[in-house]
């Protein structure tokens, strides 16, 4: 027997978490990007800038989000001097120390899905914005970034979607964002299945929007009829 | 001819350029003065787009002026290390005196042929948009390819495109003209119609800079042809001295070679 009626409550409690979870989503996504754009650029320079990125992208990477998250939430109160300092009062929080983790980990992959981005401007249409006297300023934002947003799109919506099903391990430091709103009805209802179901069925609602976010960008950026028969071309090489 | 007292559009005096340890340019020196139409012809390898590419700073010589109607830009140039424009407020207000028509085009892909068009002067000259615009139809009459307006660089021919991108480089109001092998990665059908526009920019009396390998072009348009040789003039006259009486026998080589 399918209880609708708990399902449709259930439903609606764990809506109550999707505020949280969006602001995960958004505030991890924003400061991540940023510092990934600034270790893309680090990636990009000298020989000392490079190996600092890629040592930070490699220990990100390398290791699981729910270490570093537990890391940052049980084991920055053993540092005294941070303890004392103007973060302390935001990083006594877990509702920091969650966007603190996700941000510092999704820089790291960020960072690489941006460097690939900026390595696919071609360089002959960079000499031309040169040649004809822009700025470095006027360059990047009129050439680089649109050429290279434009190649980085398809896999950035997949780092924001793993952002997405990633904020669920917040749960684990007491957030109450969807997941962690399921454990506690779990606990009081012992209906796992359901509950869980429910919750899976936000997510996937909440990434299907995402995806489609993507593609509408994908295809305002990309003049359409340019792209067309390009992907027509590519998927007759692959199938034939 | 034009004056010769005049002050250049453009004077190289003494140009050395080097990548690594391999010197590319050893001591070139070239004047193109207001309304003249200069042709550098060399064999691959000769040193002629590098010389060209220093005029704008797209490459920056390890020694020697680059001076521009009569304004030298100013550079860094070390013994040891890269040479570097002192001042790039100068070179990009110079630049964007300058067009540079390129071989592969270089048409921003993102932005359709009008949007190409009205890109410098709007964005790096602050011109106003819709003058712009009425401009850049004119432009793009002018060089047979209105009709390609709305659509993007790559549903273009490559004739359309260089096209396009002369009137891209036109469109800056430029009192200096570069082109760089503007018809060597097109098919041979598709030359005429960029060599075409080209001739009827000479005709109305712009200054140019043309590398280039069409050498019957060449000699058709230019006031005067300058050979390269191993990054070094070997020649510099006008058409009708140079090429029926050379005294360089790398440069009649080099035409029996090309054609």
């Amino acid at each position: 027997m399918i209880d609708t009626g708990f399902l449709a409550d259930t439903t609606m409690r764990l809506l109550g978490g999707l505020p949280l979870t969006l602001q995960l989503v958004a505030l991890s996504i924003l400061a991540g990007t940023a510092l990934g754009y600034v270790l893309a650029i680090m990636r990009l320079s000298g020989w000392l800038p490079s190996s600092i990125a890629s040592a930070y992208i490699f220990v990100f990477r390398g290791t699981p989000l729910l270490v570093q998250l537990f890391i940052i939430y049980y084991g920055l109160s053993q540092f005294e001097g941070l303890r004392h300092s103007f973060v302390w009062p935001y990083l006594r929080q877990a509702y920091w120390c969650a966007v603190l983790a996700l941000a510092l980990n999704t820089a790291a992959y960020s960072s690489e899905i941006i460097r690939g981005g900026l390595l696919s401007v071609s360089a002959g249409e960079v000499e031309a914005g040169r040649a004809i006297g822009m700025t470095r300023f006027t360059l990047y934002r009129r050439i680089v970034l649109p050429l290279a947003i434009r190649q980085l799109l398809p896999a950035y919506s997949n780092e924001v979607i793993l952002m997405v099903k990633s904020t669920s391990l917040a749960s684990t430091i007491t957030m109450m964002e969807i997941t962690g709103i399921s454990a506690k009805i779990i606990s009081s209802t012992f209906r796992p299945v359901e509950v869980f179901i429910c919750a899976g069925a936000i997510y996937l609602m909440l990434n299907f929007l995402i995806a489609r976010g993507f593609d509408l960008l994908e295809r305002q950026l990309s003049p359409a009829d340019t792209t067309r028969p390009n992907k027509h071309r590519i998927q007759g090489d692959i199938i034939a | 001819m034009p004056e010769q007292t005049a002050t250049p559009t453009v004077a190289l005096e003494n140009i050395h350029k080097r990548y690594g340890a391999v010197e590319v340019l050893h001591g070139v020196s070239l004047r193109a003065s207001e309304g003249e139409v200069v042709s550098i012809l060399g064999s691959s390898g000769s040193g002629k787009s590098t010389l060209l590419r220093c005029i704008n700073m797209l490459e920056v010589p390890n020694r020697g002026t680059v001076a521009v109607s009569g304004e030298t830009i100013a550079l860094h140039q070390p013994q040891e290390g890269a040479p570097r424009p002192a001042n790039m407020r100068q070179v990009e207000r110079l630049r964007s005196r300058i067009g540079m028509v390129f071989q592969s085009f270089n048409l921003w892909s993102h932005r359709t042929i009008m949007e190409n068009i009205v890109e410098g002067p709007v964005h790096v000259q602050g011109r106003s948009r819709s003058e712009c615009l009425a401009e850049a139809e004119a432009l793009l009459r002018r060089v047979g390819i209105y009709e390609k307006k709305d659509q993007y660089p790559s549903q273009l021919s490559g004739g359309q495109q260089q096209r396009a991108a002369i009137a891209r480089a036109l469109a800056m109001r430029p009192q200096l003209m570069l082109f760089d092998e503007p018809t060597s990665a097109l098919d041979p059908e598709l030359v005429g119609e960029v060599l075409k526009v080209m001739r009827s920019l000479a005709e109305e009396g712009r200054t140019m800079l043309i590398v280039t390998h069409e050498i019957g072009f060449a000699r058709e348009v230019s006031d005067r042809v300058v050979f390269l040789h191993n990054g070094l003039v070997e020649e510099d006259g006008k058409p009708s001295d140079v090429f029926e009486n050379s005294r360089s026998d790398r440069f009649r080589k080099f035409i029996s070679q090309e054609r």
